[in-house]
């Protein structure tokens, strides 16, 4: 290639884009990908494409791939930075890397991908709110796809984007990508990924990284940056439990604050408000709080993730690692926990050793009572027998610590549930873990312990044999009057008509017998989807096509049902019902809309609680259609996934 | 319970962020110092450093590593700052440093003290037994930094070593270190310019007079403008003029570049910043240009 071209291989660039308006958020998104699968260019494109290139740094990189003969411009050099790094070609730290848009700034922690560099990617993931997987279209999912997957999913990361790169060497193949996105989904069945997003780019030439693709008009979804852009992630946040590990306690004593004082940390889960009754751990001493203090004034709430100063009614002898929480939602308070690790130093883990903790603003000493198994991140096979765990191996070990931690599950809260080792003669950082099943009184289902499933005798194949049927679950989720039953009701007549065995379980009728001592809190919405996913899985299990009309509104708990269903080897169908806000209470069959607006109902779905739209379900539904149309629509899809046949 | 009112800006979570980490250092390690060149960054860092132990005041003192090569505007918006805020201001000056004989100055028409800051700074940590130094270097300016911790560990001799990094998780920091040993704390390791900018904008900071439009007697070399000043010799064919510029970074007078703006308010700035296309590094520092691994290497020997 001449100079020219290399000069001009980019296309046009116009002007900066601006600054991010002032009510723009935070999302800071983690990489990986196995060297060469085109992380880099995909990074350097999303800079250049999204305008933010300067043009010193373009000129430097153009200047050195023309030195080094390359044919385009190498976008990869942008995000290569130390020199040990210049000369092998590989990126082998955590870079990090800033861009924005009107809407967002984005922080992407860019992360080497081989195994050696495992704790590398731990480290880069562990505040991301999103992951990028990135996988070469030729080479489908390498052993790196899955340990990414698997870290993302251990690291408790609420999104994850599948972008399966280099499409332009498949031919742009449509199903090249549809392989890649089912054995994707298959292993991630077995992880805790609750929103997964799959992308088809070229990162080279551009196609779905901000622009959508010509050359895959198959593709119907949208571009990366407009999915980063757009991604919902401010109910990622706990904003449930109050947690508020005091982290430095203030205290002028000058003329003017003489008697202030008032204890400074970051809010690490909940809303505080002046007035609150709070209890201080460990102590247990009660209060109230007095006032929420800032350099900028008193504030009404402190959320996630502020930093604030909060002053307490009493006299309370209060020190940095104490948290304050609510009397009736507290964190455990454990001396023995059990901790997935990923181990990040030499010399290996083994137990009888003992390390530094720290866990919010704790430190304390940490003895290892049992290394319990380590994780094969490619199997997910669980190696009982291993006896250490060397540099870059994940798993699991009980801990008792001197004095006792306050902590949660690492799923419940990412910041009072996760931990730091450090080795006291050599002081580095040689381990990271998240806290499990940290026993929380009363909340967490028991786990269940010496019941084993048993086997009928009467294998699945035989019963659905004799039925002439496959047992599914269809799970309509969808708004309050969306037309969920409406249609499941309608859809169930069809199939019964066609002599099919079905089976409506509606939401509002478990309520009445299997959930009547449930409530509308995040836990019981939680636990209500989980049992009716449960009585679901049974009687798909029994040959039914369990039809299950739920709000299910969060993410997460539908990807809990679904994994259970994977679990079982059962097909499942998340239908999302579309029927927008406006329309729902237009009908408001029940009323309830009316009541949620005059505040009789608290939490009530779309109008004072979120509804997570699923990302990719298995279908779309206007439920503003004709129901007629509806079930045509539905029973496409069933006829599609080969459960029943045509009419 | 709506969500939507506990949402917060991407400055609102930079800023709680810097504060946390300002709050861990001074809970965790015995004599932290706050890294004072009256730059921009510097004077964000110490309206960050209030924030956080408000209305406390602030449990460490500014130190400025002096080359003596200063914009007279900015030692004077320093000393105002420091005498406000009624904090102790240690200087370390890179004169002594000569003086003493610990470093020799470079000569020649590009001259620069900059290089010579380290042993100032290293000098000084030592005499003061300080074992933290609060920077306001960020991960945007330079491709070393983009992968420097935020508690970066330095060893006995202040050193840097890019391979052994200690892993950073959450926002966990490990501060823990031998005597002698010592961190340098970088709390706006994830603001970029445009950040800054508009944070100064939101609180209306103070800034030294050169970080806006003025005119003043320069000269061109490799693109940049330079101030004349007594600290640089002038090459062959390099003619002073008069020129309106303004600086976005403010160091050793030697090798801080201006650039040719118009913007006179922190609004303007803001967006002309905003619609820029070059790093500041890029613009307006010459000790970073001259090879690719610059800062690596300086950072390698002690370098903020
Ligand atoms: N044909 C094609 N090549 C690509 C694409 N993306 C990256 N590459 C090339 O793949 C190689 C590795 O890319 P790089 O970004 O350095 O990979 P990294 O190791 O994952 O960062 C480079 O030669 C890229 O130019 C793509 O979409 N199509």
């Amino acid at each position: 290639m001449t100079r020219a071209d290399v000069d001009g291989w980019l296309g046009p660039k116009t002007g900066g884009l601006g600054a991010p308006a002032a009510g723009s958020d935070l999302l800071r998104l983690a990489t990986a990908g196995s060297v060469d699968d085109g992380k880099s260019t995909l990074i350097g494109r999303l800079l250049y494409d999204s305008k933010q290139l300067p043009d010193d740094l373009l000129k430097q990189i153009t200047e050195t791939s023309r030195r080094r003969g390359d044919e385009y411009v190498d976008l990869a050099l942008l995000t290569d930075g130390l020199r040990a790094e210049r000369e092998q070609g590989i990126t082998i730290d955590v870079a990090y890397r800033y861009f924005h848009t009107p809407r967002r700034k984005f922080i992407i922690a860019d992360t080497p991908g081989h195994v050696q560099y495992t704790r590398n990617m731990v480290t880069g993931t562990s505040t991301a709110d999103l992951s990028l997987i990135l996988i070469d279209a030729r080479n489908g999912i390498v052993e790196q796809s899955k340990r990414h997957a698997f870290i993302s999913s251990l690291l408790g990361v609420p999104h994850v984007v599948v972008c399966v790169n280099k499409m332009d060497l498949v031919d742009w193949d449509e199903s090249v990508f549809d392989a890649i996105c089912d054995g994707f989904r298959s292993f991630a069945a077995k992880l805790e990924i609750q929103d997964l997003v799959f992308i088809p780019v070229c990162a080279l030439l551009g196609d779905n990284v901000v622009e959508r693709s010509e050359s895959m008009p198959w593709y119907e979804g949208v571009s990366l940056l407009y999915h980063l852009e757009h991604v919902h992630i401010a109910s990622d946040r706990n904003l449930i439990d109050v947690r508020f590990p005091v982290q430095w306690v203030v205290r002028p004593m000058s003329h003017e604050h003489h008697d202030y004082r008032g204890y400074a940390g970051q809010v690490a889960g909940g809303v505080l408000r002046p007035g609150d009754e709070v209890t201080v751990l460990p102590s247990g001493r009660r209060s109230r709080i007095a006032g929420i203090d800032s350099y900028d004034g008193a504030l009404d709430a402190a959320f996630p993730p502020m930093s604030v100063t909060v002053r307490l009614e009493d006299d309370l002898d209060v020190s940095r690692g104490d948290m304050i929480c609510r009397p009736a939602n507290q964190p455990a308070i454990a001396r023995e926990i059990d901790a997935t690790v990923c181990w990040m130093a030499e010399a290996p883990l083994t137990a009888g050793q003992t390390y530094l903790l720290k866990q919010t603003t704790r430190s304390v000493t940490a003895v290892v009572e049992r290394l319990h198994y380590r994780i094969d991140m490619r199997t997910l096979h669980r190696d009982e027998g291993a006896p250490e765990l060397g540099l870059n191996e994940i798993g699991r070990v009980t801990l008792r610590t001197s004095t006792p931690l306050l902590v949660d599950d690492y799923r419940r809260n990412r910041s009072t549930g996760s931990l730091i080792l450090i080795d006291p003669a050599t002081n580095e950082t040689v381990g990271g873990g998240v806290l499990l099943h940290a026993a929380v009184p009363g909340a967490d289902p028991p786990v269940v312990r010496n019941v084993t499933w048993h086997e009928g005798r009467v294998s699945r194949a035989r019963r659905w044999a004799a039925l002439g049927q496959h047992g599914a679950t269809i799970w309509l989720t969808g708004l309050s009057g969306s037309g969920k039953s409406t249609i499941a009701t309608a859809v169930e007549e069809r199939l019964l008509g066609a002599g099919r065995f079905t089976y409506v379980l509606d939401g509002d009728n478990l309520r009445h017998g299997l959930n009547r001592d449930l409530g509308f809190d995040d836990r019981s919405r939680t636990e209500n989807v989980r049992r009716a996913g449960e009585v679901a899985r049974l009687l798909a299990d029994a040959g039914a096509l369990v039809l299950v009309g739920l709000i299910s509104p969060i993410a997460a708990d539908r990807e809990l049902v679904r994994r259970m269903h994977a679990d079982s080897d059962l097909d499942f169908l998340e239908v999302h019902v579309e029927t927008s806000l406006e329309a729902c209470e237009r009908r408001d069959p029940k009323g309830l809309y009316a009541k949620a607006r005059r505040g009789e109902i608290p939490s009530f779905t779309g109008v004072s609680a979120p509804y997570e739209v699923p990302s990719q379900p298995d279908l779309r539904l206007s439920g503003e259609q004709a129901i007629p149309d509806a079930v045509d629509a539905l029973m496409a899809l069933l006829v599609e996934r080969g459960l029943v046949t045509v009419e | 319970m709506g969500t939507e009112h506990y949402e917060l800006s991407h400055m609102a979570v930079l800023e709680a962020e810097a504060i946390q980490i300002f709050r861990e250092v001074a809970s965790e390690l015995e004599r932290p110092v706050l890294l004072f060149s009256g730059g921009k960054d510097s004077i964000v860092m110490v309206r960050l450093a209030e924030k956080a132990f408000w209305p406390g005041p602030l449990p460490f003192p500014l130190m400025h590593v002096d080359t003596g090569h200063n914009f007279p505007e900015v030692v004077e918006l320093r000393d105002g700052l420091v005498a406000e805020l009624g904090v102790r201001l240690i200087v370390a000056s890179v004169q002594e440093s000569i003086d003493a004989g610990r470093v020799k100055e470079e000569t020649g028409p590009r001259a620069s003290r900059n290089r010579l800051q380290t042993t100032a700074l290293l000098d000084a940590l030592k005499e003061h037994g300080f074992d933290a130094a609060f920077g306001g270097a960020r991960r945007d300016e330079e491709r070393a930094r983009a992968k420097e911790r935020i508690f970066s560990f330095r060893d006995d001799l202040g050193g840097w070593d890019p391979k052994n990094q200690r892993p950073e998780l959450w926002s966990l920091y490990n501060g823990r270190i031998r005597r002698g040993e010592s961190v340098r704390v970088f709390p706006l390791s994830n603001w970029t310019e445009l950040d800054v900018w508009q944070y100064i904008a939101r609180e209306q900071l103070a800034l030294p007079s050169i970080y806006f439009a003025h005119r003043r007697d320069v000269f061109r070399r490799d693109g940049m403008l330079y101030a004349t000043s007594p600290f640089v010799e002038l090459m062959p064919g390099e003619e002073p003029f008069e020129a309106t510029v303004r600086y976005r970074t403010v160091g050793d007078m030697s090798c801080t570049g201006g650039v040719e703006s118009t913007a006179a308010t922190i609004e303007e700035v803001v967006a002309e910043i905003a619609a820029t296309r070059i790093t500041e590094r890029g613009e307006t520092r010459a000790d970073d240009r001259a090879t690719e691994a610059a800062m690596e290497d300086r950072k390698r020997e002690g370098y903020f």
